[in-house]
């Protein structure tokens, strides 16, 4: 077998349930496939990673993840294999998907890692249950049924509880779990009712069960090993992605633990994985009966976690084997001594908290099941799980909510607190702390939660030493025994009365205790480790000394949220790299396990560690702060947030001060500055009470554009239209940030431009300008942005450069900035400035070549840009067109509203990339899965104001062969164009039975009969309302919706093209301007 | 109570006593499985060592009858990072810290573990003493004494390990009689042979070879054990005499390290043994990799083991390449220096007593 060339297939965009974790699986892949001498072809469609970037894999693509883009890849690069297993599900579906439409057969290309059968059976559930009752393996019983009877039947066969899932509702709607007969009827009814196929599967119940997950690893030779075991705190019936887990397994005896590992094992044999595999099982609490519950036949999640874990680099090795090489042949990278054939022995203990986004969603349901809802996870690692589950909730950068947090509601009613330590939810980790802090029993609690009584223990461990703090006096003593609990000198500042965090810190140091560090090495210590992978903790020894020479800190981005996503980890690791390249050493601070951030060889030394205060000052204190620099400005506002209280305690930030970052949220300071610099901007104010709000919003004028200071991702931006809403704003905004003001600007609805820039004090390059689809209103996080800007005149395109010259030097920017504009009515505005990197710097540098991360770095370690030769001005723009679109992960958050608006909701984004606009912008659709048929049907319901805007685009889309459904309101607009629509009835009208029959807005989604659905709001509580359900239901259906018509006339700009006009090469084919040589000074 | 650990090259380890409130003089080994402390506690090749677990949880699930590998204890004493009292398994039936002190075996709770470790993979395993104390302990003294501690090449373990009396575990029909020579054997080795249908009697250590072959055996075990191969000359010689005699013979850790010792090879100390739940032994044979548990101190040297011996290495350990294992080329004997009958550690290699069944023939 010779492998020359291998084609990989990357995750896409990040969605929830497939996240960074598929970055960091590829890029280990590519550089393992470099090792190993096969030339690597990669495509992915998310520009925000660094697998896309070169010098990662020999060849890059990046294009939409379809077949017939594939294909064309395929033609071109004639791969002998391909290597499906790391980019998620997608990876795999792309891979069958290519297989059954004949084209791995006709170009002779191999299917590299899991055969084609096996990924078929892991997701048929019928085909996988039928291969582990031949293998003898357990699973739960369960029959698919589509009537009472039948169910009934099986129900005559196995005892209760039973478990019913109506086929094809989200996140199970109407099911449930029946404990008597009476229940088992009445839920299989309803379940039968909301799915819109008839149809329920009953399964014997799970639920309470233990949740194990093994990672597992085959070579062709058959030799299996395990990687890491991991148990869900959470029991059976929460998605793995949404549960806290640790690693190892905490409640299994050996026994328990060697059953589940030998039937793994057994598994990946049967299924002939060369390569890594996922299984889940569910185990009785109270016997050796277990099922398995589910099998990954590739990379995953759990395996990112894993490798973060115990220090095994799972996809590298996976990638080995799957051309060819055995376990017992490649080495372990982290001994450089012994071989991958070995399990990993842990002599810590690690625990993962999911990252939810219901601080930007407060409508969503907060009900955890078997949909993940996650966005993204932290994991700590400490010698004991009280430390290890504290240090993780530090992690989280959740407002500083310790383990103290309860909800006020617990306190007053203790129903409410039941029902939340019953259901499973984000916040039922506090919920159990306050059970036990309100003195119920652990039984109790483990009664209501199932959670296991180890776990509750340990919690009551922790409440205990709350008490220990509230009533001893303080002693070192009580001091190190609360740190070994994991208690941050916050905790205990709060609980003693020493009051403030700094005043724990000294008395602590005074009393001369800090931190160690010790390494994570995947031998337990019993072999010497060559990776410089470390965590705190309070022991005796220290492993981390001070490292010699030139060195700086990258403080990361911590875990994966919306509005702060891949794209910082991105950055952080290309800061670390250039800080390398410069000679430096690379201390990486962060906590995310799914980053290629923290990979053991991205950095000269990690530590894995809380983005906060007191996780990051005691790093730099052990490497000692006055040798140690911070580099606060590529891990998003998590590591911009912790600049002032680095350079309180004594450290030294590199890039722009903190005085830049000040003055650049302080809304005042920075109407001052733009003022003096001649440089407009929208009318505003900032304001802390009601009556200063309502005063300036009458100066501006409404609609105004409201948000909190310090926040990024637009968390609780709003366009307000009136005083009322204003008032309601306002005041349900005082909890968020009591102490920072909110920001009130006059809503210009324009144009909105985007530009990166970097900044060395006196030279200001711009790679480039990027303007954005949408109009100013829709966060420009979700917002499709184009570079270059192709609409723009030229006066504007010099304004802008002018503007970002003028606030790069004023504010003293050292490294990057990004500023937002907007065009309106003939003028050139501010929106922001913010001195850091931003979401759009990993497009920008792919898309110009300008390699801004490593510029802004030597910036900072004092090279200029000259020296790097850069000068002021705009970068000679590129003959290409690239379209940044985002992606959203709407269907998964049940209770979300879909609409665009000012706050943030998308989770990735994807790239189109051509010679020309249009084709560029039909990839970008395409990959991001909003492009339509070339013809269909539409369902449209527009807003009254939109209506005169939309005529045009409806004419197009009806030249096109399209036909539309209306809702009432918008029924007389189509018919009167005379396009061929049809009127639906109000939403609920068939129910009254008042609109004659004709089906409902919901009855068209449902039933399939439309390919997508436009729907534009006009803002306003109400009207968001009723096209709320419209929206839920197409996101459920797995329908485009566009609610901006801005997205819509790209849209139909891009299916007037038509497929011919893309083309499909490498990335470098499409750059042909050397950034460097074109910058111009003005 | 406080107690102190503190070992012949003079570093100590303060913590908290966990078990019976008694000193102990012995070496002291870490042990890197994650799970099995129950296990590892009862398994009579600990006699005369203490041992420190790697991992930092220890008593997470409690203690059980099922799970205990001989009749007590026999480390010398545990050491911890932390040992957790508030236990939660179905099978549990109490916890380590009041297990061990039931069977009168100390514990110290509350080191720096990796520190320990660290320092036992730097120096190689050592003697130490642990003791406990009010106030200030006299560290000098204990060094001292740490010192003055018999080493354990020197001891006789094996006779407090193994058996007085043979007994018999019949089969529930007809069967192969396996005779199982006790060295201080788990109970899960007589397990996996009793699962297959075997007939045991179980000799003790003792035991000549006549006194073996009288009972007419289709096969022969050699147990695993305590303490050091080199020191057990009559027990080796019975080997070989077993070897000559043509009977199928499977050979476990120490039995192994007899096999070797009778097919006149030397043997060894590691540096601080193996013992952990994760050892990679590579078959030499068809290059498949195992997973093995291990607990032993003393290995077979490969390189001492004479051509003409009959025996050739079969299993090589790949973190080290020490030998995992032996097999005589015309004879039906061959061994494991790895524990095939995991308890704890991996169930991977059960495959040994099938092919030393197949060895010894169907009934």
């Amino acid at each position: 077998m010779t492998l020359r060339k291998v084609l990989v297939i990357g995750s896409g965009p990040i969605v929830i349930g497939q996240a960074a974790e598929f970055d960091y699986a590829g890029t280990q892949a590519c550089k393992a496939l470099r090792e190993e001498g096969v030339t690597s072809i990669l495509v992915n469609s998310n520009p925000a990673t660094i697998m896309t970037d070169e010098g990662i894999a020999d060849v890059v693509y990046v294009e939409p993840l379809t077949v017939p883009v594939v294909e064309r890849v395929i033609a071109r690069e004639r791969p002998d294999g391909l290597l499906p297993t790391l980019g998620g599900q997608t990876g795999l579906n792309l891979a069958v998907a290519l297989a059954d439409a004949g084209v791995l057969e006709k170009y002779g290309v191999r299917l590299l890692g899991t055969p084609l059968e096996t990924i078929k059976k892991a997701e048929d559930r019928e085909l996988f249950k039928q291969l582990l009752i031949q293998l003898g393996e357990p699973v739960p019983a369960s029959r698919t049924c589509y009537s009472v009877e039948e169910a009934r039947a099986f129900r005559a066969e196995h005892d209760l509880p039973l478990v019913i899932r109506p086929g094809y509702t989200l996140g199970g709607t109407g099911g449930g779990i029946a404990t008597t007969d009476e229940e088992f009827e009445q839920i299989v009814r309803r379940g039968l009712e909301f799915s819109p196929i008839h149809q329920v599967l009953v399964e014997q119940s799970v639920a309470g069960w233990k949740e194990l997950e093994y990672e597992v690893m085959r070579d062709a030779a058959d030799t299996c090993i395990t990687i890491c075991n991991m148990e869900n705190i959470d029991p059976m019936g929460v998605h793995t992605g949404d549960s806290i887990v640790v690693a190892p397994s905490q409640t299994l005896s050996d026994r328990e633990h060697q059953m589940l590992r030998s039937a793994a094992i057994r598994i990946i044999r049967a299924l002939g994985i060369e390569g890594g595999c996922n299984i889940q099982f569910a185990l009785d609490p109270a016997s050796m009966q277990y099922f398995v519950i589910e099998v990954n036949p590739r990379v995953s999640r759990s395996s990112a976690l894993a490798s973060k874990a115990t220090g095994y680099p799972i996809a590298r090795v996976a990638a080995k084997i799957a051309v060819g090489r055995r376990l017992d042949e490649i080495t372990n990278a982290v001994t450089g001594k012994t071989t991958a054939a070995f399990e990993p022995t842990l002599d810590y203990c690690v625990v993962k908290i999911p990252r939810f986004p219901f601080d930007k969603f407060p409508s969503g349901d907060r009900t955890l099941g078997t949909q993940m809802k996650a966005t993204g996870e932290v994991m700590a690692i400490e010698r004991s799980f009280p430390a290890a589950l504290q240090k993780a909730v530090r992690s989280l950068e959740i407002g500083g909510r310790s383990l103290l947090w309860e909800d006020k509601l617990w306190g007053e009613d203790e129903h409410a607190l039941a029902d939340a330590v019953r259901k499973p939810s984000d916040r039922r980790l506090w919920a159990l702390m306050a059970a036990l802090r309100h003195d119920w029993s652990v039984d109790r609690v483990h009664e209501l939660s199932k959670v296991d009584r180890w776990f509750l223990n340990q919690m009551a461990a922790i409440i205990r030493m709350e008490r220990r703090l509230l009533n001893e006096p303080l002693t070192p003593q009580l001091m190190w025994r609360a740190k070994r609990l994991g208690f941050s000198d916050a905790q205990i500042a709060t609980l003693t009365d020493l009051a403030l965090p700094d005043r724990v810190r000294r008395q602590r140091q005074e009393w001369g205790i800090r931190p160690v560090y010790k390494v994570v090495d995947t031998c337990a210590a019993e072999f010497e480790a060559q990776t410089p992978y470390f965590y705190s903790t309070y022991e005796e020894e220290n492993e981390a000394p001070p490292l010699p020479g030139p060195k700086a800190a990258v403080i990361g981005s911590g875990p994966i949220r919306i509005g702060q996503g891949i794209e910082f980890d991105y950055c952080s690791v290309h800061s670390a790299w250039a800080l390398q390249r410069a000679g430096w050493r690379a201390i990486m601070v962060n906590s995310n396990p799914e980053t290629v951030s923290t990979d053991f060889d991205t950095s000269s030394r990690l530590y894995f560690e809380p983005l906060d205060d007191e996780g990051v000052r005691d790093v730099l204190e052990n490497e000692g702060v006055d040798e140690t620099p911070a580099v606060c400005q590529f891990g998003g506002q998590t590591a911009i947030n912790l600049a002032g209280p680095i350079e309180a305690g004594g450290g030294r930030i590199i890039g722009s001060g903190v005085e830049a970052i000040d003055l650049a949220e302080d809304r005042e300071r920075f109407d001052d500055f733009l003022n003096n610099l001649g440089i407009p901007r929208p009318a505003g104010g900032a304001v802390t009470t009601v009556e200063q709000a309502l005063v300036v919003a009458d100066r501006i004028g409404y609609p105004v554009l409201v948000r909190p200071s310090y926040v990024l991702g637009g968390r609780a931006m709003e366009i307000v239209h009136d005083a009322s809403e204003l008032i309601r704003y306002v005041t349900n905004a005082v909890e968020l940030s009591s102490k920072r003001p909110i920001l009130i600007d006059k809503y210009l609805e324009g144009k909105e431009v985007e530009v990166d820039a970097v900044c060395d004090g006196q030279d200001v390059v711009i790679p480039g300008v990027m303007e954005h689809i949408e109009r100013a209103g829709v966060h420009s996080g979700d917002s499709t942005a184009i570079y270059p800007g192709v609409s723009l005149a030229e006066w504007e395109v010099d304004t802008i450069v002018e503007y970002t010259v003028k606030i790069g030097r004023a504010l003293g920017v050292r490294g990057l900035m990004n500023v937002q504009y907007v065009l309106y009515d003939e003028g050139v505005y501010v929106l922001e400035v913010n001195p850091r990197s931003s979401r759009t710097v990993p497009f920008l540098s792919k898309v110009t070549g300008v390699p801004m991360v490593q510029l802004a770095t030597n910036v900072m370690l004092g090279t200029t840009l000259r020296e790097q030769g850069y000068t002021t001005g705009l970068c000679k723009r590129q003959r290409l067109v690239a379209v940044k679109a985002p992606v959203f992960s709407m269907a998964k958050l049940v209770g979300v509203d879909t609409a665009l608006g000012p706050e943030m909701k998308s989770t990735g984004e994807v790239m189109g990339i051509n010679g020309r606009l249009v084709p560029a912008l039909a990839k970008a659709l395409m990959a991001a899965h909003a492009m339509l048929p070339r013809r269909g049907r539409l369902l449209v319901s527009i807003a009254d104001r939109d209506k005169p805007e939309v005529i045009s685009l409806i004419k197009r889309l009806a030249l096109l062969g399209y036909e539309f459904w209306a809702t009432p309101g918008t029924a007389a607009l189509i018919s009167s164009l005379e396009v061929g629509g049809r009127r639906l009835a109000a939403q609920r009208a068939s129910k009254v039975g008042g609109d004659g029959g004709a089906p409902t807005v919901l009855d068209v989604i449902h039933g399939h009969l439309v390919d997508g659905v436009v729907n534009t709001v006009t803002g306003g509580r109400k009207v968001l309302q009723d096209g709320f359900e419209i929206r839920r239901a197409a996101v459920e259906r797995g329908l485009p919706c566009f609610t901006s018509l801005d997205t819509l006339r790209a849209l139909v700009e891009s299916l007037e093209g038509g497929e011919s006009g893309w083309d499909v090469r490498p990335l470098p084919e499409y750059l042909e301007v050397d950034g460097r040589a074109a910058a111009v000074r003005r | 109570m406080r107690a102190i650990l503190v070992l012949e090259d003079g570093s100590h380890f303060r913590g908290d006593s966990i078990g019976a409130p008694i000193d102990a003089e012995a070496e002291i080994v870490f042990n890197t499985c994650m799970t099995g402390y129950q296990e590892i506690a009862t398994d009579p090749s600990y006699r005369g060592q203490m041992v420190c677990m790697t991992y930092p949880l220890i008593g997470n699930y409690g203690v059980s009858d099922h799970y205990a590998e001989s009749r007590r204890p026999w480390i010398s004493a545990f050491v911890v990072r932390e040992s957790i009292d508030d236990y939660s398994n179905w099978r549990a039936e109490g916890g380590l810290s009041a297990w061990l002190k039931h069977w009168g075996v100390p514990g110290l709770g509350g080191v720096d573990t990796r520190a320990l470790t660290r320092r036992l993979r730097a120096r190689g395993t050592m003697r130490a003493v642990l003791a406990h104390y009010e106030g200030t302990p006299d560290v000098v003294a204990l060094v001292d004494r740490a010192r003055n501690i018999t080493p354990l090449s020197e001891k006789d373990l094996i006779s407090e390990a193994s058996i007085a009396e043979r007994y018999r575990i019949p089969a529930g029909g007809p069967a192969r009689r396996i005779v199982v020579v006790d060295c201080g054997i788990k109970q899960n080795i007589l397990r996996s042979l009793g699962r297959r249908g075997a007939d045991l009697i179980v000799v003790p250590h003792l035991a000549t070879a006549g006194d073996v072959l009288a009972l007419n055996p289709d096969g022969i075990v050699l147990s695993n054990g305590p303490g050091d191969p080199a020191a057990l000359p009559g027990v080796a010689r019975t080997v070989g005499e077993l070897i000559e005699s043509g009977a199928p013979i499977l050979g476990i850790c120490l039995g192994h390290q007899l096999i070797g010792i009778a097919a006149r090879a030397t043997t060894s100390r590691l540096r601080f043994g193996h013992h952990g739940g994760n050892h990679p032994v590579k078959d030499l044979a068809d290059g498949h990799v195992h997973i093995t548990s291990q607990n032993h101190e003393f290995q077979v040297d490969g390189d001492s083991l004479p051509r003409d011996s009959g025996f050739v290495v079969s299993q090589i350990n790949l973190n080290d390449g020490s030998v995992e294992g032996l097999r005589h080329l015309t004879r039906p004997v061959f061994s494991v220096q790895y524990h095939p009958e995991g308890a704890p550690g991996p169930q991977d290699n059960q495959y040994v007593f099938d092919q030393f069944l197949e060895l010894v023939g169907r009934e």
